[in-house]
């Protein structure tokens, strides 16, 4: 049976305020919940010299743990934290490249850039999409839809550049890793572009194409991977279920009014948070019945972020019951 | 970020600067026979406008700009837009031009954030196209400058993904970061909240090709749909009427980026924002920060060739003043924050090849080395060059 948990209603509490505001970004919000400790956000801030991270500090007041100031081309665009057996980074991306760092932001551990052409093009050079991978890789997606694979040691500064995955032909929007179960012949990470294709693979010593599911123009802008389900939120509004072993859809939902920007998956409970321009935050309760093969998905709970364009939405905690949204021209999380 | 934002950040602002600049003048106009010698006649109006617009579609400016390139500072921006408000006979002091600038940007700023898709912005730089060619509709040499324009708008955008228009607008709403300066009109329209921040409805029509939100559709392994379920939230949308036209004529049915302002609705802006927001702002002004090179030699390419009028025999040319009064444009002046200051440069490209000659000298005698921490006095070096020119 298709059991649902019992719907624990959410509300506002605290914000966490930023020294600057945050920019209009797909996903712009990263969390890092060490066990046992208050987590810690991140985001891409807009328009000056220095980001910042918010970390609570004992008393619930916000403490900021400052990137150094970098020029222009190099400010980050999208931050995230990757979780490896073995440590935490920090990876930044931006116009130059991909920057990464202990979890805290103090060291910087490595640096790719990205080739730019002498001259802008008419096609921008820029890196976007983050995630952890086979507990050893993480892969960082590139606006020429290359997925770059780097292998990194349990410590040290010895990352590598593993592989380059070459089966997008638009700018890579987001990348997610399996949060639960895969499945045989699922795949365990997915990538997704601007024209909506995704791509499933199997990770390791050398990447394989599981499958692909051809996008219909409309910009998947975030996606995630729960026990061989896809989760993707698309430009158009709509979250898309997939199957990610057969690529077939399982569910369509009329979600948002506007371009969705953030998607994120409590991978305990399976729930899903969904964050988009139109100011709304919605969370739905996914679920598979393992005698049937059905796949659900529930509306629980929606929040309007009044007068903001949400761009960052993230669950805090694995179960789901607490999440953190930051919108553009905000200069504060808001935690419920 | 997008390297093709610049044409349609450039248009859409100077569309708005000729909304107001339309409107103050009309409101100050006098009939003909009756004007004294500094008073504006409608003749002048037309003459103000024909001038700036002719300059501002003029061929190499326009090539110039559709150049693949990054955006510049708000700081090179507003070099251009007082260099063209200037292209003519009218004349505007620093706290008219402040007032100004901040009206044009906080109004595209709104467009940008209420655009339904990311592609509805060529819509709103249609509209704003349109409105400029009814300007000059007697004019049929300028009329095909604008059109030329609208050509290659069409050939350069019409055929982006909904992907790179969203990337577009990432980059323009990064420009108008953090700008919270509140104007009465959107104030009074109740679309702008008195700590300055835009009113985002959570009700009308949908985008086209977004369905309203509620239904949500379940499918079995088949690929059969097997259930619907809906569900409900604060927002009150309904469909769309239909699609707006990116030809060179048609009905746009988007309404941003038309004229919002009538003779008979004043313009005034209110130049505050919260602390908060002044703190983020005070930090790029403050901290001295020259134009960098590139943006050096982007205005010097496109200030090159800016048709600069300059008043015949001894006339000073006609002033214009943004606020009701001498006094409250006096007052306005004294009092605008620091932190608001555009710190605009000086630059005198002139129309002159002999003067323009010796401002390419002076860039390349520069384009030698990379720029590092130290180029910051070149950086000054140069504006000091420059200002006396």
């Amino acid at each position: 049976p298709l059991g649902v948990p019992p719907l624990r209603p959410y509300r506002r509490e605290r914000s966490l305020a930023l020294r600057s505001s945050s920019s209009a970004l797909y996903n712009n919000l990263a969390v890092l919940c060490p066990p046992a400790r208050r987590p810690a956000f991140g985001g891409g801030l807009g328009g000056l010299q220095q980001e910042g991270f918010g970390a609570p500090a004992p008393g619930g007041s916000c403490g900021v743990l400052p990137v150094p100031p970098a020029p222009a081309p190099l400010r980050p665009s999208q931050a995230a934290w990757c979780e490896l057996p073995s440590r935490v980074l920090l990876v930044l991306t931006s116009q130059r490249g991909v920057q990464m760092y202990e979890s805290d932001g103090s060291t910087m551990v490595f640096w790719h850039a990205l080739h730019v052409p002498e001259h802008p093009a008419a096609h921008p050079v820029f890196a976007r999409g983050i995630a952890a991978a086979g507990g050893r890789f993480i892969c960082v997606g590139t606006s020429s839809g290359a997925v770059l694979v780097f292998d990194i040691p349990p410590k040290g500064t010895n990352v590598t550049l593993s592989e380059i995955l070459e089966q997008h032909r638009d700018p890579i929007t987001d990348i997610a890793a399996e949060q639960g179960q895969a499945l045989d012949g699922a795949g365990d990470l997915v990538t997704a572009d601007d024209s909506g294709t995704l791509c499933l693979w199997s990770t390791g010593e050398e990447f394989t194409l599981l499958g692909k599911i051809p996008g219909s123009g409309c910009t998947c802008s975030s996606v995630r991977l729960w026990n061989g389900i896809v989760a993707a939120g698309y430009g158009n509004g709509q979250i898309r279920l997939w199957e990610a072993g057969s690529g077939r859809i399982r569910a369509q939902v009329s979600a948002h009014a506007r371009w969705i920007y953030a998607l994120d998956l409590a991978p305990l409970t399976g729930k899903l948070l969904s964050g988009a321009e139109d100011s709304f935050v919605h969370v739905w309760q996914l679920s598979k019945d393992p005698d049937t093969d059905g796949i659900e998905i529930q509306h629980c709970h929606a929040e309007c972020v009044t007068d903001t364009q949400v761009c960052g939405a993230r669950f805090c905690d694995p179960a789901g019951d607490t999440f953190a949204v930051t919108g553009y021209d905000l200069s504060e999380i808001i935690c419920y | 970020m997008s390297t093709r934002t610049l044409p349609l950040l450039f248009l859409n602002l100077g569309g708005e600067m000729l909304y107001i600049l339309d409107q103050r003048l009309r409101a100050q106009s006098i009939p003909g026979e009756k004007a004294r010698k500094d008073e504006w006649t409608d003749v002048d109006r037309k003459r103000v406008m024909n001038d700036i617009i002719s300059a501002m579609f003029k061929k190499n400016f326009m090539e110039e700009l559709f150049k693949p390139q990054d955006l510049y500072s708000k700081k090179a921006l507003r070099t251009v837009y007082d260099r063209l408000a200037h292209t003519s006979i009218m004349r505007l002091n620093q706290a008219s031009m402040d007032k100004l600038y901040d009206l044009m940007t906080m109004a595209f700023k709104y467009q940008v954030l209420l655009c339904p898709r990311p592609r509805d912005i060529l819509l709103v730089t249609f509209n704003h196209l349109d409105a400029i060619k009814d300007f000059i509709s007697d004019s049929p040499g300028i009329l095909n400058q604008v059109d030329e324009t609208f050509r290659q708008l069409i050939e350069t955008y019409n055929c982006l993904s909904d992907g790179e228009f969203q990337l577009i607008r990432q980059t323009l709403l990064i420009f108008f970061q953090d700008m919270h300066i509140r104007v009465s009109i959107f104030l009074k329209d109740k679309v702008q909240n008195s700590n300055g921040r835009f009113v985002l409805p959570i009700s009308g029509p949908v985008p086209w090709g977004t369905e309203v939100p509620g239904l949500i559709r379940i499918f079995n392994h088949k690929g059969v749909e097997v259930k619907r379920a809906e569900f409900t939230t604060a927002g009150n949308y309904v469909t769309p009427q239909r699609e707006g036209s990116f030809e060179l004529y048609g009905d746009r049915v988007l309404k941003l980026g038309t004229n919002m302002y009538s003779v008979t609705r004043p313009v005034e802006t209110h130049v505050s924002g919260s602390s908060k927001n002044l703190a983020s702002q005070a930090k790029e002004n403050i901290v001295p920060n020259p134009l960098a090179k590139e943006e050096l030699n982007f205005l010097a390419r496109l200030l090159g060739g800016l048709d600069i009028q300059k008043p015949a025999g001894g006339e000073t040319g006609f002033r214009l003043n943004l606020f009701t009064t001498d006094e409250e444009e006096e007052h306005a002046a004294q009092t605008r924050p620091e932190e608001l200051s555009y710190k605009v440069i000086n630059i005198e490209a002139t129309q002159e090849p002999g003067r323009r000659a010796e401002l390419s000298r002076i860039l390349g005698e520069l384009e030698v080395a990379e720029p590092r921490p130290g180029s910051a006095e070149k950086g000054e070096d140069l504006l000091a060059l420059m200002d006396g020119l």
